[in-house]
C-alpha cells in the first residue's frame, strides 16, 4: 500500500531542473507529483511518476544519482480542512512526518497527498483503522 | 636608526662569516656521522665520510634530506643528542602520517630566540617596546619562537596567541602594545578590524612582523595604511629551528638569512644541482649551529631567489626573496601547511571516490579551504538529514587530519573535469606568487 517515489541529487545550480525535465521529456516520462528540498549547495527531487522502473534506468544512463523510496499516498478531498482530519490522526499516534508534499489530479475535488514516515507498517496501521486506506501503486498509475 | 641585536655578526665580514660556516659545517657533519645512525647511512650511500667535508665549498657532497626522510624517522630518529639533553619538541601541522618533529636543546633554543631578536630588533624594537605575540602558541614554533625572541630583546611580551580578536584589540588599546607579531592574514584582519570600530587613534603600534604564511606586496601596503605601522617579513620553518630563519630588515627588500646559522642554497629542483646567486630555483637549508636536531641540506620545496648585493641596513647576510612558489605540492592555508594528499586519504577512508577538486581563495584576508566531492550512490539518499550527516562526519575526519576547517561542497557525479594526465587538483585562487 505504499506508492514508488524516485529521489534524485541535483546541484544548487541554474538550469540543473531544466536538464532534468528534459531527460524525462525525451523518454516520455509523465510526471504525477514532484518536490524539491534544498540545501544551500544541493537539493534533492522527488517526483512520482507513471513508470518507475524505467524512469531509474533512464535517469541512471544518464549520469544521474538516483534512489527509490517507498511513500504513502492518500487521497484527501480538495477544499478547506482535507488534511487536518489526516494530520491529527498521524500526529495522536505518534507517525512522525519526515516530509510530505501534495498533488491534484485531473479527477475533481480530490487532492492527493505524499507523506515519507520511518514506518510505513506503523503508518498504514493507525490510517486503516481509521478507515483511509493509503492508495497503492497501480491505483496511482491509474490516475 | 637601525637597531642591531648582534651587531658583530649581522653586520660582520663576508669573509668573517664564511669562516664561521666552515669551521660549524664541518664539526656539525661529524656531530651527526657520531650520532645519528639514519645520517649515517645516508652518507655512507653517496660514500661520503665526515673526512670529506673539509668547508662549505664541501657542501655539494652531501645527500639532501627532504620531509619524507623526516616522517621516516620520527620519531626520535634524527635526534643527534641523548635525550637527556633536549628539552623541547616543537611539531609541523599536519597529521600523523605527515607530521615533522623537532628537537632543541636548551642551547638550540637559545640560538633560535637569539635569531628572533634579531628581527624585532630590524623592525625597530628595544627594550622599551611591548611586543604583541598573536601566533599560535603550542607545537607551532610562531608563538615560541617571537616570545623568546622578545624576552632576549626584553621588551614586554605579550603572550596573546592566536584568536579572540575582541581581546585583541583591547590589551592592544589599554597595554598599548607596539610591535605586533601574527601571520599576514591575522595582521589584515586586526587592521580591518581596528578601523571599522574607528580605533586606530587608540592604537600604539608602530610595526608589524609577519610571517608563517605568503602575501603580497600590496596586502603589505594595505596593512601598513591601515594601522599606520611597517610590516616586515619574517621567515623560518620548523625543521630548521622556526621563524627567524631570515626576516626583513628596514630596506624591506628580502629578508636576511641568518647565516651564521644556517647555510643557504638554491638548487634546480628537477637535477639537484645547485645554482648561482640570482637564479630562481629551490631553497635548500643546512643547519650548523643546531645541536639536537641538525639538518644537512634540507629541501624546503619553497622557490625563491637569493642575493649577496649589499643592502642599505648595514647587514651582511644573505637576503633571499619572498618564496615565490613551491617544487611540490604543497598548500600553506591559514598558515596550516596542506597536502591534496592528506585529503584524498580522508575521502578514500570515508567511501569517497579519489575525484575531487580543492579550491583556496582568501576572503576579507582570510584563507578559505573548500572541498568539492562527486556525490556517489552509496552515499546519496532520500533524507537530507543523513547527507548533512555525512557530510559533517568528512567535515570533521577532514578537520582532524589537517587541523583547519574545510568547506565539504557535494556535487553531481562526472562533474569535476577528468584530467588526462596529472589531475589539476587544486585550484589557488589567491595569486599569492
Amino acid at each position: 500500500m505504499t506508492v514508488k517515489q524516485i529521489s534524485v541529487f541535483l546541484e544548487n545550480k541554474p538550469n540543473q531542473l531544466a536538464e532534468f525535465v528534459k531527460v524525462l521529456n525525451e523518454n516520455h516520462i509523465d510526471m504525477r507529483a514532484m518536490s524539491v528540498a534544498d540545501t544551500k549547495d544541493f537539493g534533492i527531487l522527488r517526483v512520482i511518476v507513471d513508470d518507475t522502473y524505467k524512469t531509474a534506468c533512464v535517469l541512471k544512463d544518464a549520469g544521474y544519482i538516483c534512489s527509490i523510496t517507498p511513500v504513502l499516498a492518500v487521497e484527501i478531498p480538495d477544499e478547506p480542512g482535507g488534511l487536518t482530519k489526516l494530520l491529527t490522526i498521524l500526529g495522536e499516534n505518534g507517525v512522525n512526518l519526515e516530509y510530505t508534499y501534495a498533488f491534484i489530479t485531473r479527477k475533481k475535488e480530490t487532492a492527493y497527498m505524499i507523506f515519507r514516515v520511518e514506518d510505513n507498517e506503523k503508518a498504514i496501521e493507525v490510517l486503516t483503522k481509521h478507515g483511509i486506506t493509503p492508495i497503492c501503486q497501480d491505483a496511482l498509475n491509474e490516475l | 636608526m637601525e637597531h642591531y641585536y648582534q651587531p658583530e655578526i649581522e653586520c660582520a665580514s663576508r669573509e668573517q662569516i664564511r669562516a664561521w660556516q666552515d669551521e660549524r659545517l664541518v664539526h656539525t657533519v661529524k656531530h651527526v656521522y657520531d650520532n645519528v645512525p639514519y645520517y649515517r647511512n645516508m652518507m655512507e650511500e653517496k660514500g661520503v665520510t665526515p673526512a670529506d667535508i673539509k668547508s662549505a665549498d664541501d657542501l655539494h657532497k652531501l645527500p639532501f634530506i627532504t620531509k619524507d626522510d623526516l616522517r621516516d624517522a620520527y620519531p626520535y630518529g634524527l635526534l643527534a643528542v641523548p635525550l637527556s639533553e633536549a628539552v623541547r619538541i616543537q611539531s609541523t601541522s599536519g597529521t600523523t602520517g605527515r607530521r615533522v618533529v623537532a628537537f632543541y636543546t636548551q642551547h638550540d633554543i637559545d640560538l633560535w630566540d637569539d635569531c628572533c631578536a634579531r628581527a624585532i630588533m630590524a623592525a625597530g624594537g628595544t627594550k622599551d617596546d611591548v611586543v604583541h605575540v598573536s601566533y599560535g602558541y603550542g607545537l607551532f614554533t610562531g608563538g615560541p619562537g617571537l616570545n623568546g625572541g622578545s624576552h632576549k630583546v626584553g621588551s614586554l611580551t605579550l603572550p596573546m596567541s592566536s584568536g579572540n580578536t575582541d581581546r585583541q584589540i583591547q590589551f592592544m588599546i589599554d597595554l598599548g602594545s607596539t610591535i605586533l607579531c601574527c601571520t599576514p592574514s591575522y595582521a589584515a584582519y586586526l587592521a580591518e578590524t581596528i578601523c571599522e570600530r574607528g580605533l586606530q587613534e587608540q592604537i600604539k603600534l608602530k610595526a608589524g612582523i609577519f610571517g608563517a604564511e605568503a602575501w603580497s606586496e600590496e596586502m603589505r601596503q594595505d596593512i601598513q595604511n591601515k594601522l599606520g605601522i611597517k610590516a616586515y617579513d619574517i621567515y623560518g620553518l620548523t625543521e630548521i629551528s622556526g621563524p627567524g630563519v631570515s626576516f626583513e630588515c628596514s630596506a624591506q627588500t628580502g629578508m636576511h638569512i641568518n647565516e651564521d646559522h644556517f647555510i643557504a642554497e638554491i638548487i634546480d629542483p628537477q637535477t639537484g644541482e645547485v645554482l648561482p646567486d640570482g637564479e630562481k630555483g629551490e631553497l635548500v637549508f643546512t643547519s650548523i649551529t643546531k645541536e639536537a636536531f641538525p639538518l644537512l641540506r634540507y629541501r624546503t620545496r619553497d622557490i625563491c631567489v637569493l642575493s649577496h648585493e649589499e643592502c642599505p641596513c648595514g647587514r651582511t647576510h644573505v637576503k633571499m626573496t619572498k618564496p615565490m612558489g613551491r617544487s611540490d605540492d604543497m598548500l600553506i592555508v591559514k598558515g596550516v601547511n596542506v597536502f591534496p594528499s592528506q585529503i584524498e586519504t580522508v575521502l578514500l577512508n570515508k567511501g569517497y571516490p579519489a575525484n575531487y577538486q580543492i579550491t583556496v581563495s582568501r576572503e576579507h584576508n582570510s584563507d578559505k579551504l573548500e572541498v568539492q566531492v562527486e556525490m556517489t550512490p552509496e552515499m546519496f539518499s532520500d533524507s537530507l538529514g543523513q547527507i548533512a550527516k555525512r557530510e559533517e562526519e568528512l567535515i570533521a575526519a577532514l578537520k582532524a587530519m589537517l587541523g583547519i576547517y574545510a568547506k565539504v561542497q557535494l556535487v553531481a557525479p562526472k562533474s569535476i573535469a577528468r584530467s588526462e594526465g596529472k589531475a589539476v587538483r587544486v585550484i589557488d585562487k589567491r595569486n599569492l606568487y
